[in-house]
């Protein structure tokens, strides 16, 4: 049995005390009149000399002259600056929210899959899971504050806004608050159904004396993926791709799989690393740690796959309703945009590509760290354009929105693992997966 | 060694009572027997589809494109569909030996060889239709980048049809490093047993000089792995830039950007039906149904449920985005294609490879053999049906209603499709009775861990080796039975080397003659030769007759020279 460390108890009691005081800081320092956001702006160019903020500075000097017809700008550069805490909660959210979804998806491609080398990282595949339920929780209550107009993530749920946008009103019957919370709910629902239920057939498993547990895990997995495979993607259509509600891309669901699957992956990789540094998991040998980082190098080439399939039919066909998606990103984005490129991509496949660098555990983490550092920068890249423009920063309330959900996500995840032995004892697969050895 | 565990709840994978000399003969009968009729009158009906289709072609290329139905709206048709029809059906072959070999899936071995010659196989009919459409195929080479004297003649880069050519080549090529490489220990066995003097010399330069050391089977594990991940993100790009010649478009129904994946996905899901239906033939056919078992059907069957599903799901996304995109082109294509006039394409498109897979949710189905065929000749079909829906449903409709028009092909155009089914079956039929046709090396590496035989011993807690003992016994049985039978042969043997006379003669040790073991041993002396006196009499004729009263490792005798090297002990 695992107990919880005191260390890292208090570890992630101060991540999150740490991480609310930044989200503390970014709500109470958001404007709330043009003014003050106009002062804000102004001010923070006088500060900082960095080259991003200067462009957007000698943006607004020029539009200053013409002060007349700026009304409408700096009410919107207000709702910008209004945005910009609640945008760095909603990516942080959704960040850690994605690794446990990636992992539940993991999970069940290998329950499904009968993969014999996995069964022994099962528990640790259900402790991270388990932080679908505070971490769904969470992302449907920021859900809901948008519905209820205390925030302005989803442009769609203005009703002035739809009301002077054909194109909206057009997408009404789907983008509209009240179905797009049920599907919320049903999509969170049916995760965390399958997750509860799947996890309470793995420990029942443990004390019975046939496989009965394990077959019917068997079925409700290949279930669940169907159902996983639908909600996957119209999720990311909803939570992320209507920020931006003209834009449209039909790769963008498989996209945010390939996202969610690679931080997944690597979360496991971290925590069963941990686990075995402290002298748990003890079967866990260095070929688990292998295929685990085969995995992290073989998901960030789909990953980059997929980005340059979007990308690039997007930018060689250059029609103007879909290529200002990335226009804004280049333009305004510039580095978070190539640089996660380099992160999720040009790095693993250095780092990862040599055999034996995958067996040492301390490479594979710091490996790791960069894959879920480009990933969040990744979902950084896909909510901030549409909510904040270019008045993006990382400071304080997207530092400190990391931070709270790190610390909440590794108080659950290590919790839970206290709740049953490390290592199940009779998955029909358990000796395949003791015995392991590429 | 740890690798050999398997865990009980697996079904096996070799079925019934094999050994490894088992696996050796068995895989090796089609090679080395003779063609029945069967076999010569589907390659008759392969040969005439073929020979009509060249003549399609010749009257193609000697009259012009203009024989084919194509017109000035939709310029792009029959061709195309039948080139990414036939690209994606060889993704199944990289898919099996390539993707699955990093997956560890062990059950690829009795399949990869067959379904990587499909690949080649069908990759060769894709090449066709480019070079047809060219019209000029002596001036194909124009498609390669080489410096020449046309001046401004230079490939444009930009286009995703280059990218084709180089895809697709480099896809020929790796795939068939890929296949030799695994030939070579199997080309190697047939060289070994080979007994005419022509074969031997054909397999020896196929296996190119395999030896079976150590070191050799080092090397083929290491550039295997190599080039398995070298195919993976090959095949990925073969049918992403297929779908690319399409998506980089802006033609509303071709330009979307879930193409690339989503055509990777389609195209292993008619891989594997096209692979489902040559296995469940062959596998009758030559005998092969304890290695390509129902399991092994049933496996496939599941892969192909899980591409038909997220090719299905691609469908709907397209479906979906269509509407929600709020663009009328895209809105009037998609509605166009389930309500149009091509609507029975589409509807054909749809129950074939989003619904029909989903049978294969129910164990009856997808363990019944006939099923599986019928489900995988419906899934070829609806594959052909969905790029057809998606070239010529989109250009049928131009964005000029005055040029709206319909494609019907002409008897060329079926003539060519139909030849290129006819060549592709000519291939196979040939590599059926010429390679191995399964990875038999392979095979063996897993018979101890996957054999149902093995798998039994290992449950009853018996040792593995105590077959050994069971199969001599049984089949000196056999050989005695057959002994009988041949006692014409056992005289007219005996006749010409000498009777062994146990009263005047002393029976040497055999053993040491290589070659012949405890087993063989026994055989002779049930013969009746004893002696290295009797045995270095032995020339071609004898060696013969004994093969066919012993009916095991035939040729064996002649190729190890047993007289030469009786003659030599007689004499110490």
């Amino acid at each position: 049995m695992y107990t919880f460390s005191n260390k890292l108890k208090m570890a992630s009691f101060i991540l999150m005390a740490v991480g609310l005081l930044g989200i503390g800081f970014g709500f109470m320092s958001a404007p709330s009149t043009v003014e003050e956001a106009k002062a804000l702006v102004a001010s923070h160019d006088e500060g900082h000399a960095s080259e991003a903020t200067h462009v957007v500075a000698e943006d607004h000097g020029e539009e200053a002259h013409a002060e007349g017809h700026d009304a409408s700008h700096d009410e919107h550069l207000l709702h910008q600056l209004q945005n910009k805490p609640w945008a760095a909660l909603y990516v942080a959210a959704f960040f850690f929210f994605m690794i446990a979804l990636g992992v539940l998806a993991f999970y069940a491609i290998q329950r499904a899959s009968q993969a014999g080398w996995a069964p022994i990282l099962f528990r640790v595949m259900e402790g991270i899971t388990s932080y679908l339920v505070p971490g769904g929780i969470i992302i449907f209550v920021i859900l809901v504050l948008s519905v209820m107009h205390y925030n302005h993530l989803f442009v769609w749920m203005d009703a002035d806004v739809v009301a002077h946008d054909k194109l909206l009103q057009a997408k009404a019957g789907f983008l509209n608050p009240t179905f797009f919370l049920v599907r919320a709910a049903i999509f969170l629902g049916g995760w965390i159904l399958y997750r509860e239920y799947s996890r309470k057939l793995s420990l029942k498993q443990d004390e019975s004396d046939d496989n009965s547990n394990f077959k019917l895990n068997f079925r409700i997995s290949a279930a669940f993926l169907v159902f996983y495979l639908i909600s996957e993607s119209m999720m990311s259509w909803d939570w992320i791709m209507s920020v931006d509600p003209h834009w449209f891309s039909t790769l963008f669901g498989w996209y945010v799989f390939s996202s969610m699957i690679v931080s997944g992956i690597t979360v496991i990789a971290m925590v069963t690393v941990y686990l075995k540094s402290n002298d748990y998991l003890p079967e866990v040998n260095d070929s688990h740690i292998h295929d685990l980082a085969k995995f992290m190098f073989g998901f960030s080439i789909f990953w980059a796959y997929l980005w340059f399939s979007q990308f690039m039919l997007i930018w060689y066909s250059n029609i103007p309703e879909e290529v200002t998606y990335y226009v804004t990103r280049i333009e305004d984005y510039n580095l978070p945009f190539f640089g996660m490129v380099a992160m999720n991509f040009v790095l693993p496949i250095l780092l990862l590509m040599n055999s034996d660098y995958k067996r040492i555990n301390w490479f594979v983490i710091m490996a790791g760290i960069i894959i879920l550092a480009g990933h969040y920068l990744d979902i950084f890249n896909m909510i901030m354009p549409s909510t904040v423009g270019d008045q993006w920063s990382i400071g304080i309330p997207e530092i400190g929105a990391i931070l709270f959900f790190a610390g909440l996500f590794i108080f659950w995840v290590f919790r839970a693992l206290t709740k049953a032995p490390l290592q199940p004892k009779r998955n029909p697969f358990i000796e395949e997966s003791r015995h392991f050895h590429y | 060694m740890a690798s050999h565990y398997e865990a009980p709840i697996r079904k096996p994978l070799v079925l019934g009572d094999k050994s490894y000399h088992d696996v050796t003969v068995d895989i090796a009968a089609p090679v080395e027997g003779r063609a029945n009729k069967h076999w010569w009158i589907v390659f008759t009906i392969a040969l005439v589809a073929f020979l009509w289709g060249v003549g399609c072609i010749i009257y193609t290329i000697s009259t012009g494109i203009g024989t084919w139905g194509l017109n000035k709206t939709v310029n792009w048709a029959w061709d195309i569909t039948n080139f990414v029809w036939w690209v994606g059906i060889g993704h199944a072959g990289t898919l099996i030996s390539a993707v699955l070999l990093l997956f560890r899936q062990k059950w690829r071995m009795a399949i990869n060889r067959s379904a990587e010659a499909m690949t080649i196989f069908s990759v060769i009919q894709a090449a066709l239709f480019p070079v047809i459409h060219m019209g000029r195929p002596w001036l194909a080479y124009w498609v390669v980048p080489i410096p020449n004297q046309f001046g401004s003649l230079w490939v444009n880069f930009n286009s995703p049809l280059l990218w084709d050519v180089f895809a697709i080549s480099t896809y020929l090529s790796v795939s068939m490093v890929f296949w030799w490489t695994g030939l070579l220990p199997d080309f190697a066995m047939i060289r070994d047993r080979a007994v005419l003097p022509f074969q031997k010399k054909i397999y020896s330069l196929l296996s190119f000089g395999w030896t079976g050391r150590a070191k050799d089977w080092q090397r083929f594990e290491e550039v295997s792995l190599v080039l398995a991940g070298l195919a993976t993100p090959l095949v990925l790009s073969v049918h992403t830039i297929v779908s690319m010649d399409f998506a980089t478009s802006v033609i509303p129904g071709w330009h979307t950007t879930i193409f690339p994946p989503y055509f990777v996905a389609g195209a292993v899901f008619s891989g594997f039906a096209m692979v489902n239906t040559l296995l469940i033939i062959m596998r009758k056919v030559c005998h092969l149904e304890a290695y390509i078992t129902v399991q092994h059907i049933e496996l496939m069957n599941i892969v192909i449920m899980i591409t038909g599903t997220i090719v299905g799901c691609a469908y709907i996304t397209e479906l979906f985005m269509a509407w929600y995109s709020g663009v009328e082109y895209e809105q009037y294509a998609f509605l166009n294609r389930a309500t149009g006039p091509y609507w029975w394409a589409y509807w054909a498109m749809m129950s074939c490879n989003v619904f029909s897979p989903q049978f294969m949710w129910f164990k009856k189905l997808r363990t019944s053999i006939m099923f599986s065929f019928f489900i995988s000749i419906i899934v070829n079909i609806g594959m052909w049906f969905e790029r057809f829906v998606i070239i010529v449903t989109s250009l049928h409709r131009d964005y000029l209603p005055s040029s709206w028009s319909m494609f019907s092909p002409t008897f060329v155009d079926i003539g060519i499709f139909i030849g290129t089914i006819g060549f592709f079956f000519v291939l196979f039929l040939l590599y059926a009775r010429t390679f191995p046709v399964i990875a038999q090396a392979e095979v063996k590496t897993i018979l101890k861990s996957s054999g149902e035989k093995y798998k039994k011993l290992r449950e009853a807690g018996k040792p593995l080796y105590q077959i050994n003992g069971g199969t001599v016994v049984k089949e000196n049985v056999e050989t005695a039975a057959k002994t009988k039978s041949d006692e014409k042969d056992v005289a007219s043997l005996l006749d010409s080397i000498g009777t062994f006379d146990s009263s005047k003669d002393t029976a040497d040790d055999l053993k040491k003659v290589k070659g012949i073991g405890p087993q063989m041993e026994k055989t002779l002396n049930q013969i009746g030769i004893f002696t290295f006196a009797q045995m270095s009499r032995m020339t071609e004729k004898e060696y013969n007759l004994l093969d066919s009263i012993t009916e095991s490792f035939p040729g064996r005798a002649q190729r190890d020279d047993w007289a030469g090297q009786a003659k030599k002990l007689n004499n110490k």
